[in-house]
């Protein structure tokens, strides 16, 4: 089954808000090595200029995570998650997010175009503060290959 | 790990500038600890028998881990985790991790294309893992003090 193209330019509802905590942004760090004591020191941060801890660029992916899946799991978008790979990933920062942020996601798809036997679908979605302040665009393209 | 390295300027920074080249480890371990922190549990990242049921030689890295690598390199340069503005990559290659203590090796390289304004420059990345290049069009807008 394709995926419906009827979706082209469909805007999901918001996501919940996601509180990024100090706790989260450090755990996230050391997972990917990252050893800079901006993203777990607040004095440290503080000194930089920064409200509070700040979090690696990718970090958005994981504020973004339950609103992707509730887009790509939608059952009428028709995407066969089993045969799905990550194509292509891109976020533009207003600024980098910071503990103490709560941020609410909201995805628009893009396109969906037919490459060979495969099918890409590109997501855009904007990443605000509760309070309306622009703080992330992360561009998303998965591959759903051919069966 | 290596700390000490003055953050570049951006007045001393210029179109051909190289990075610093690094390299990365990439274990079962590290796979199972991104997964748990980002919250992507994928068998794929840990699983070797789904990992092959599905066609792939082995367990793979996680793409967005290998990309917080590459960006790792990129704020471990500029000496600040919130200096990298813009930030995208295609993804050409899986890393492949095999289950042995070494895992497998990234390898990230970097030049500054073009200076742009407001303390910001261009940078085309590189990361390949095994001589594949795992990380394409990688490009990033890096703000320097």
């Amino acid at each position: 089954m394709a995926i419906n193209t009827d979706y082209v330019g469909r805007t999901f509802a918001p996501s919940e808000p996601y509180e990024v905590s100090r706790v989260k942004i450090a755990e996230f760090a050391d997972a990917i090595g990252e050893p800079s004591p901006l993203c777990r020191d607040r004095a440290a941060a503080q000194a930089a200029g920064y409200p509070d801890v700040i979090a690696p660029p990718t970090f958005a992916i994981v504020v973004g995570a339950a609103n992707s899946a509730r887009v790509t799991h939608d059952p009428d978008l028709g995407v066969n998650y089993a045969m799905i790979v990550h194509g292509e990933q891109s976020f533009a920062h207003a600024r980098p997010m910071h503990a103490g942020d709560v941020l609410v996601s909201q995805s628009t798809i893009e396109s969906i175009r037919p490459v060979g036997s495969m099918t890409t679908l590109t997501t855009v979605t904007q990443i605000r503060t509760v309070d309306g302040e622009h703080v992330c665009t992360a561009r998303s393209t998965l591959v759903e290959r051919g069966a | 790990m290596d700390t000490t390295m003055a953050s570049p300027s951006y007045d001393q920074t210029e179109a051909g500038t190289e990075l610093p080249p690094r390299q990365y480890q990439v274990t079962r371990r590290d796979l199972v600890r991104y997964a748990g922190a980002s919250g992507d549990f994928n068998v794929i990242h840990w699983n070797e028998r789904i990992a092959k049921s599905v066609g792939l030689p082995d367990v793979i890295a996680h793409g967005m881990l290998t990309m917080a690598l590459a960006g790792r390199f990129l704020t471990e340069w500029a000496g600040d985790p919130g200096a990298v503005i813009e930030y995208g990559v295609r993804f050409s290659a899986p890393v492949v991790v095999p289950d042995d203590d070494k895992g497998a090796t990234v390898e990230v390289t970097g030049t500054v294309t073009e200076r742009l304004d407001g303390q910001r420059v261009a940078v085309d990345v590189t990361a390949r893992s095994d001589g594949t290049k795992v990380l394409t069009r990688a490009r990033a807008v890096v703000r320097l003090a």
